[in-house]
């Protein structure tokens, strides 16, 4: 599996303020190398985001998304005990689920 | 009449406003966004994995490796380095130390990891072990200890390195950071020859770099800074790596650090 | 004993233990062990060889001036710029100014001489790095002065008048060797260091000089 990714949750009031890093190369599929090959495409495709259990937020991810992408995002009703999951899949077929607990 | 000059006279303001944000404020500006979310949280969070996990050879962790407070103690001693060690009989920074660790701990081949080149292999651990350590340090303030006769020999072969000027260019350390308020392109450069640059640009190392996607530490830094200086390539953990650490570390006594940092 | 003797005696106790009491070496020696740390902390990469770590006469007086913080003496001064004067030889065909477009180029570009660049390819010059020079690049370095507007400020209507002939002297001298006029100047010697081409310092000098460069409008 690949590396962790850091998630934090912070509620405030009826939300809670969602941060996660992912580690990720994210290969747009656009750039050379030195030989002038083109470097295959390796990046995130969909991003889920849960709370208890339940899908919250799907996003779908192209090439224009940096290497080691930074998310944040609310999610309202969440409060403090909650458990928050993100998991990601990439182009390879690669993935990545982690918990948090929101704070 | 007068409603019109007033209107002119607010719309002129707003121009010279809009205008005096120079490049380098809207730089620091986009850096300042980037704070929150910074990439080095990924290598911390491997490095505080690495300290604890048995590994190499002999199946062990760091966690007796002593990095200048005693044995374990991981919080504070960023702001320490580079120090004398007995059991060395040198004066070492971070990394040099972790290699140290790692050797007699572990198992590994220090001069097997000084060979590997950055970003590979056990190399790519190291500098997610400093980037651990420094976060342990975070927002203390630079203390090197000047106690010790090699630590006060080491300050000074730093002071000797730092002006030395060589390389195909004449450049030396100092031709770019030794003045105030200077830039290349576009680019800040901190006076390191005393506070508040020796702080900012000493305690600034281990940073993610956005351009390249990578984690620096200071090694790392040091040995890109020599070789835009087309000077001949520094030995990971050398002396000099290791004695201009001391002199700006001591310049910087006092400033608060900010590692690890994001940088352009 | 009274305890106004205890924390001193504790701190000398300490000193003896850590050895701090321990005179520095002199500076003679200090500059001895540096080389010795210097000798064992590189190696060869690349096109860079252990060569650039023995400085000339030059950067050893100069990095000396600079270290004690003071200006170098008027003497040596004057001798390191003549020894560099001597570096400088005119253009082989007389002509000092190439290609304006081209120097804007060299002057944008930063690679060569490092230790990842091919020792055959052209190298940049690296001037935007420190100097301002025309008005549209707006990332340029402050380590050396404004060079905008640098022959239209000098006069210089026609680079191949002999009015203008101490300026363009001048102007080719300075990127070749600034160490001629200026003993201790920050700038790369691009001529006498082999970073640029003859070719390349006349791109460079149409840039600065001809009244056509975007430079002198």
């Amino acid at each position: 599996m690949a590396d962790p990714m850091r998630i934090r949750a912070q509620a405030a009031g009826d939300k809670a303020t969602i941060r996660v890093l992912m580690s990720h190369e994210m290969e747009s599929g656009q750039r050379k190398d030195g030989n002038g090959k083109t470097i295959p495409a390796w990046h995130i495709q969909d991003v889920t985001a849960t709370l208890n259990g339940k899908t919250v937020m799907t996003a779908e991810w192209g090439p224009a998304v940096s290497k080691n992408p930074f998310l944040q995002f609310t999610i309202k009703g969440a409060k403090a005990g909650d458990k928050v999951g993100i998991t990601w899949k990439d182009n390879k077929g690669d993935t990545r689920s982690d918990e948090a607990t929101v704070t | 009449m007068k409603k019109i000059a007033l209107a002119v006279g607010l719309v002129s303001l707003s121009i010279i406003a809009f205008a005096q944000k120079s490049s380098t404020d809207s730089i620091a500006e986009y850096r300042q966004m980037l704070q929150d979310g910074n990439p080095a949280d990924l290598f911390e969070a491997k490095g505080e994995g690495l300290w604890t996990q048995k590994r190499g050879p002999k199946n062990a962790s760091l966690e007796k490796c002593d990095l200048g407070k005693g044995p374990g103690v991981f919080k504070g001693v960023w702001v320490e380095l580079p120090r004398f060690f007995a059991d060395t009989g040198r004066v070492q920074d971070l990394e040099s130390r972790l290699l140290t660790c790692m050797q007699e701990l572990q198992g590994f081949d220090a001069q097997e990891i000084a060979n590997t080149p950055f970003g590979r292999g056990e190399q790519s651990n190291v500098t997610a072990l400093a980037t651990w350590i420094a976060a342990e340090s975070k927002g203390m303030k630079l203390n090197l200890p000047q106690a010790h006769i090699e630590e006060r020999k080491m300050y000074e072969v730093g002071k000797r390195l730092f002006f030395m000027r060589g390389g195909s260019h004449d450049f030396a350390c100092a031709t770019c950071h030794a003045q105030d308020d200077k830039r290349i392109r576009l680019q800040d450069l901190p006076n390191i020859t005393k506070n508040p640059g020796a702080g900012n640009g000493f305690g600034a190392w281990p940073a993610y770099r956005v351009s390249n996607g990578q984690m620096w530490g200071a090694q790392l830094r040091l040995n890109d800074c020599y070789r835009q200086q087309r000077f001949p390539y520094p030995i990971f953990g050398s002396d000099a790596t290791i004695a201009l650490g001391v002199y700006m570390g001591v310049n910087g006594k006092g400033g608060a650090t900010v590692a690890p940092a994001i940088k352009r | 004993m009274q305890s106004k003797f205890l924390l001193p005696l504790a701190a000398a106790a300490v000193c003896f233990l850590t050895a701090c009491s321990t005179p520095l070496p002199s500076s003679a020696d200090l500059d001895k062990l540096t080389k010795e740390i210097i000798a064992r902390s590189f190696r060869a990469q690349g096109q860079a060889q252990l060569d650039r770590v023995n400085p000339d006469e030059d950067n050893l007086l100069c990095a000396q001036a600079d270290q004690s913080g003071t200006t170098i003496d008027e003497k040596l001064a004057a001798a390191i710029e003549a020894r560099n004067m001597q570096t400088i030889k005119p253009p082989a065909d007389g002509k000092f100014l190439g290609d304006y477009k081209e120097g804007e180029k060299i002057a944008q570009s930063g690679s060569g001489k490092t230790w990842t660049d091919k020792a055959d390819a052209a190298n940049g010059g690296n001037c935007y790095n420190c100097h301002q020079i025309s008005k549209e690049e707006l990332s340029y370095g402050n380590l050396g002065p404004s060079l905008y507007n640098y022959g239209k400020m000098r006069g210089v209507a026609n680079p191949n008048s002999a009015e203008s002939k101490p300026i363009v002297e001048y102007t080719w001298g300075k990127i070749n060797n600034p160490r001629a006029y200026n003993a201790c100047s920050s700038m790369p010697r691009f001529g006498h260091k082999g970073v640029l081409t003859e070719m390349q310092i006349k791109h460079l000098m149409a840039l600065l000089l001809d009244p056509a460069s975007p430079v002198n409008k």
